[in-house]
């Protein structure tokens, strides 16, 4: 109880006055964390109807899904698409980070503007735009169409990410190996992005999830042997709970989980290595 | 410069051009003549003033709750050591790296009728039948809330983690009660994170769209939901155009008003400063 009547650092109330603010706090930690854990464990409930705790442990609904063909059509569907979408828009958006880092020209700033606005227009004004390019271009339900949609919507993502990681990097590098006589494109790939590569895998990751997350414009673009699995997901959960769902909710929880996961992992060996470096 | 085509090339053609056309569609009338008929529906019909009233409401409403929610989580978490602060930060962050999905099915198995919350309240004998509290505005709401609050936390954490805690040891040495000097010192300090916060909170939810069409159940019809229906059911671009881009001018509006604000408000309080 000694703790309680502490007063806590700079101010004169004691922590028993505040007790509130701690309840206050963690309750809503609680309402941020939990409802979505909570799935975890109901999507091995056996029973018909989702309980916690669920009374019977079983598979049923993995079995469900990996049994089923358009669940399973959708999740190949989402994955080529967002491994695709990284493959575009990472290397789009490190160039287009690169270019306006380096260049001196005055339209600069409107340009980092324009390829950053599919971040600020409503996604649902986007969706429906490029529906309608799309009925125009034929390329409504093709994977084509799909992965050029989310490449447009993760280049920003990537772009913000590689740009911050090229303010802090020394440009002078780059200079003196340009005056060792490398062209400007090795001296890029060989001094500039080993040094950003943990901006640009990370980035990569991130347009992976964009994509792999992305729920309106596969809505609308989406459809037929290539309709994504937040489509299906999407649709599904507008007639009905299907407990399914708590089986995929649980992989791509347990999925996004290892990508970040793997994310700080590649950021880790970064430190080691710039250790040895200095060493 | 040449680096910059390809990605401006994309993102010009899959979205610049394509949302400049939807411009031009929202000021075309059925036959195909420039007209205005678009918008002056969405003025005479009461319709659209009540979709715009729920946009509006959902929006203040989830503004409000989070910065009830978020304010104090932040204070604590300013208040916390730096390594139990990030180590609490990750029940901030990990919604945030959940899909929107996932999140959102979540809720509805919580709160449908058969739900655990209906259950455990039965159960306890809180209440006796289940409540209602799904498909309507209270399901909306929460499900809002849970989006955006770590959109507010993650500014307004940062700016309090940057005030000189001195400020508030300087205040309470010349007199000032706890309370007094959060209000006058603390409170003003923190404002430009709060604000920012609870303005990306209110744009974002003027556009939302996922959330309040599953746990809304089409009661709460709020403008993308109505925009996607224009589309989907009545294949009426011409509405639907005319719909996204008063939404975009209102987001774009407040954005440029709001910052424009922050901005002045900086201005003067530096002024201010000895």
């Amino acid at each position: 109880m000694k703790w309680l009547a502490q007063t806590v650092t700079d101010t004169q109330v004691t922590r028993g006055a505040r007790l509130w603010l701690y309840v206050l706090a963690v309750i809503v930690m609680i309402f941020l964390v939990v409802p979505t854990l909570l799935v975890i464990p109901m999507s091995f409930s056996g029973a018909q109807y989702l309980e916690f705790p669920p009374r019977q442990w079983s598979l049923r609904w993995y079995l469900s899904f990996f049994n089923s063909p358009s669940w399973m059509q959708a999740t190949a569907t989402s994955l080529k698409a967002a491994l695709m979408t990284s493959l575009v828009a990472t290397p789009f958006a490190t160039m287009a980070a690169y270019g306006l880092h380096v260049s001196r020209v005055r339209y600069v700033n409107l340009m980092t503007m324009l390829l950053l606005t599919p971040m600020v227009i409503p996604v649902i004004l986007i969706g429906i735009g490029v529906f309608y390019a799309y009925v125009k271009l034929a390329l409504v339900n093709t994977m084509l169409g799909l992965v050029l949609a989310h490449s447009m919507l993760a280049i920003p993502v990537v772009m913000m990410v590689v740009g911050s990681a090229l303010k802090t990097f020394d440009m002078d590098q780059e200079l003196v190996a340009r005056s060792l006589g490398a062209s400007r494109l090795k001296a890029f790939l060989m001094v500039t992005l080993p040094q950003i590569r943990f901006s640009v895998v990370s980035g990569a990751v991130l347009a992976f999830l964009t994509s792999f997350d992305e729920i309106i414009v596969s809505l609308f673009v989406s459809g037929g042997d290539n309709s994504t699995l937040t489509r299906n997901m999407f649709n599904a959960l507008r007639d009905q709970v299907d407990p399914t769902i708590a089986a995929i909710s649980t992989m791509i929880i347990g999925v996004t989980t290892l990508l970040l996961v793997f994310t700080q992992f590649v950021g880790q060996k970064k430190t080691v290595d710039s250790v040895e470096v200095a060493n | 410069m040449g680096l910059v085509a390809p990605a401006f090339l994309l993102i010009f053609v899959t979205m610049l051009l394509p949302v400049g056309w939807l411009f031009y569609l929202s000021i075309l009338s059925d036959t195909g003549a420039y007209s205005l008929e678009h918008y002056q529906r969405m003025w005479e019909q009461p319709s659209y003033g009540r979709t715009f009233l729920a946009t509006f409401q959902v929006s203040a409403l989830t503004t409000a709750i989070c910065i009830l929610l978020g304010y104090p989580l932040a204070y604590f978490l300013s208040e916390l050591p730096k390594r139990a602060a990030n180590l609490c930060m990750i029940a901030v962050l990990l919604p945030l790296w959940t899909s929107l999905l996932v999140r959102t099915y979540a809720w509805l198995v919580l709160l449908q009728r058969r739900g655990l919350i209906n259950g455990w309240g039965i159960e306890l004998g809180l209440w006796d039948e289940p409540l209602a509290l799904v498909h309507n505005m209270t399901g909306t709401l929460i499900g809002t809330v849970h989006v955006m609050l770590p959109f507010l936390v993650l500014p307004l954490y940062s700016a309090m983690r940057a005030i000189d805690r001195s400020y508030l040891r300087a205040a309470a040495n010349l007199g000032a009660s706890p309370l007094r000097s959060f209000w006058l010192v603390f409170f003003p300090l923190a404002m430009p994170g709060l604000a920012s916060g609870a303005l990306i909170v209110f744009v974002l939810c003027l556009g939302f769209y996922v959330t309040p069409a599953v746990l809304g159940g089409g009661k709460v019809t709020m403008v993308s939901s109505r925009i996607a229906n224009d589309i989907e059911i009545f294949f009426n671009w011409g509405a639907a155009s005319a719909l996204g881009v008063v939404l975009l001018v209102l987001t774009v509006v407040l954005i440029l008003g709001a910052t424009r604000m922050i901005q002045m408000n900086g201005v003067l309080g530096r002024q201010g400063k000895p």
